[in-house]
């Protein structure tokens, strides 16, 4: 599957596409699939969002995850700070990362 | 501590005022990533695997507490309650909004300081000894020197836009305590003759092809620098390759037409800018060096210490000093804690220590390469108070230049160009050694982690180094034995295969076990890899 991440402009949180629109946690994003790149050409031109790409996915029963470990990082939050993971309340945070 | 005249004010805050205005132009749609990029690195404000990083010089890793307590402000205010120490000496936060970061930049231009020329292919923050003017064995003091040549290299606009970063590091000691072999450009005070001057290096440098770098001239009158300088960066501007990024930094350039010619080139060059006047007069010199005076020293400060707190006294003897001063002492921080990150400090302990370095370090602190703290100039008498202050706040490990002190880069936690993980690394390995008498059976150890072939962590420098890469989508880490950043520089070579996490981890302990089997007398353990080669380390490792 094809997800679709960039950075929030002002705040420089990292963010998916959701299908209208964009969220912080990758359990919103959508398989973008052949539109991937068109998707992220039309958001960098618009100017909301910081250098969108297109990664690779996996689908899990918790929803898609990114398939390298690089971009399951961006999408949790730093593995030694579980602190200031997206999900801190949530004791299975992070086991999908590594 | 060097104080800005009006010029250093006036052209801090019009680049405060400037970058605002492009942020604004950003924020606004007005510009593109492409468009605004060369602007923001310029300010040293980076895009980071989760956020905006920025990273604040901290010029020649000295700062006052006045500074140090701004850290920890903008560590509270505009961040998440803490701050990375880099091996640059400069600081980084990690959770940077856009749109905080002008706001950010003119608190600090309150303070004197900015965060230009952190990054870019221009002439980076100037590095230097953390114990400069405190040292016993220096023949000057290197910061007032440091300044010059920051001051010669900030905004010059023939070197605005190297092929490549280039970074110096200016010492004043044969003790080398800022990996200055290690720089694109390292000078060494010297005497001659009773004349104060500069041995010169030049092409040294880590990355994915490290280099040592070569002595370029043994002796530079102190008149001459600044125009000697520009000399070496004009010959690597002009020729240093712009078609290749790998190939760009000065050390290549040295390396293909060999130190002969580099130098002659330099010398033909330097005849010439001779010419143009650029040295400044010396009352410049006696100005800024007036900024650097000892501090009022008592004359009749106590030597003598209770040593019967023998934790205090473990502390005493790993992490404090000599000091040129009778009375007085140099104190090493530790950002090491057990389990901890490498160069991590809340704001709390930021605070901490600004409070320290105002009540009893004459107001001064510095940033080491190692990514700790040092308190330059500390009575004798007070060590114990500093100490109990420290431990209040989880700063008083007593392990500098023990194996757990290890150098590690953010890596895949935080950086973008990581292929490994290194700090989680560094937090195993720790706890692999935490026992403190093991480690100082060890003694002196110096463990370097990178996570990428870039070398943020100095992994070629470290007795033990590591290297995190990508193996198809799997950390792994390559060991690296006998590298060192000191006066004894070399660099590390590559054991073999490389290793899981766990995997290197107890590697490593193959490779102490076997140091603590086969050394001799008071053998460190680089002076023993020296002494018997990779071999018995390779068998211990791979059997």
């Amino acid at each position: 599957m094809k997800l679709v991440t960039g950075n929030d402009l002002p705040s420089g949180d990292v963010i998916w596409w959701t299908g209208n629109g964009w969220s912080r946690h990758v359990e919103d994003a959508v398989d973008a699939g052949d539109h991937a790149e068109a998707i992220a050409r039309a958001e960098e031109a618009s100017r909301r969002v910081n250098v969108p790409y297109v990664i690779e996915g996996v689908a899990t029963a918790e929803g898609p995850r990114p398939a390298h470990i690089k971009d399951r990082i961006r999408a949790l939050g730093p593995t030694v700070r579980p602190d200031l993971t997206l999900k801190p309340a949530d004791p299975n945070a992070g086991n999908w990362v590594i | 501590m060097y104080k800005y005249d009006e010029y250093d004010q006036a052209i801090v805050d019009a680049r405060v005022d400037e970058f605002r205005d492009q942020v604004r132009r950003r924020l606004a749609g007005d510009m593109t990533e492409d468009q605004f990029k060369p602007l923001r690195l310029m300010n040293g404000l980076y895009l980071q695997l989760h956020a905006y990083m920025l990273r604040i010089a901290v010029p020649y890793g000295t700062l006052d507490s006045r500074q140090m307590r701004m850290l920890g402000h903008i560590a509270r205010k505009y961040d998440r309650g803490y701050g990375h120490f880099t091996t640059r000496q400069n600081i980084q936060f990690n959770w940077i909004k856009l749109s905080d970061a002008p706001d950010i930049l003119a608190e600090i231009a309150k303070i004197e300081m900015h965060a230009i020329q952190t990054s870019g292919n221009c002439i980076r923050n100037i590095s230097s000894d953390q114990y400069a003017g405190a040292a016993a064995d220096e023949v000057a003091d290197p910061r007032p020197w440091a300044e010059l040549v920051r001051q010669w290299s900030t905004f010059h606009p023939e070197f605005s836009h190297l092929p490549r970063k280039f970074k110096i590091a200016v010492i004043a000691a044969d003790e080398d305590r800022a990996a200055m072999r290690l720089h694109d450009i390292g000078i060494q005070l010297v005497m001659r003759d009773g004349e104060l001057g500069a041995k010169i290096f030049a092409g040294g440098g880590m990355g994915r092809t490290p280099m040592i770098s070569h002595e370029i001239r043994d002796f530079v009158a102190a008149d001459d620098l600044m125009s000697y300088l520009e000399a070496c960066l004009r010959v690597y501007n002009r020729y240093g390759r712009r078609d290749n990024i790998y190939k760009a930094r000065i050390k290549i350039l040295i390396h293909e037409i060999g130190a002969d010619e580099y130098r002659r080139q330099v010398e033909e060059e330097f005849a010439a800018v001779k010419q143009l006047g650029l040295d400044p007069p010396r009352a410049e010199l006696e100005r800024i060096t007036a900024m650097f005076a000892a501090p009022a020293f008592a004359a009749d400060a106590p030597t003598d210490i209770d040593r019967s707190d023998p934790d205090f006294a473990v502390w005493l003897d790993q992490n404090v000093k000599p000091h040129k001063q009778p009375g007085y002492a140099i104190v090493n921080v530790s950002l090491k804690p057990i389990g901890g990150i490498p160069g991590d400090a809340s704001a709390d302990q930021i605070d901490v220590m600004a409070d320290l370095a105002e009540r009893y370090a004459f107001d001064e602190l510095r940033v080491t390469h190692a990514q700790n703290i040092v308190l330059p100039h500390i009575r004798v008498a007070d060590l114990k108070a500093v100490w109990d202050a420290l431990a209040e706040v989880g700063l008083a490990e007593a392990n500098l230049d023990l194996i757990s002190d290890i150098i590690a880069c953010p890596g895949l936690d935080y950086c973008s160009l990581a292929n490994a993980r290194s700090i989680p690394l560094a937090q195993k390995i720790a706890e692999r050694f935490a026992d403190p008498a093991r480690q100082r059976d060890l003694g002196e150890l110096k463990l370097k982690i990178s996570g990428c072939i870039n070398a943020c962590g100095h992994h070629h420098a470290g007795h033990i180094g590591i290297l995190g890469v990508d193996k198809k989508g799997v950390e792994n880490f390559q060991l690296l034995l006998g590298g060192s950043g000191a006066e004894d520089v070399s660099l590390g070579r590559i054991t073999g295969p490389g290793f899981s996490e766990d995997g290197v981890v107890d590697a490593i302990e193959r490779v102490t076990d076997t140091y603590i089997k086969v050394r001799e007398g008071g053998e460190r353990f680089v002076d023993t890899y020296r002494r018997v080669g990779m071999e018995p380390f390779k068998e211990a490792i791979y059997g």
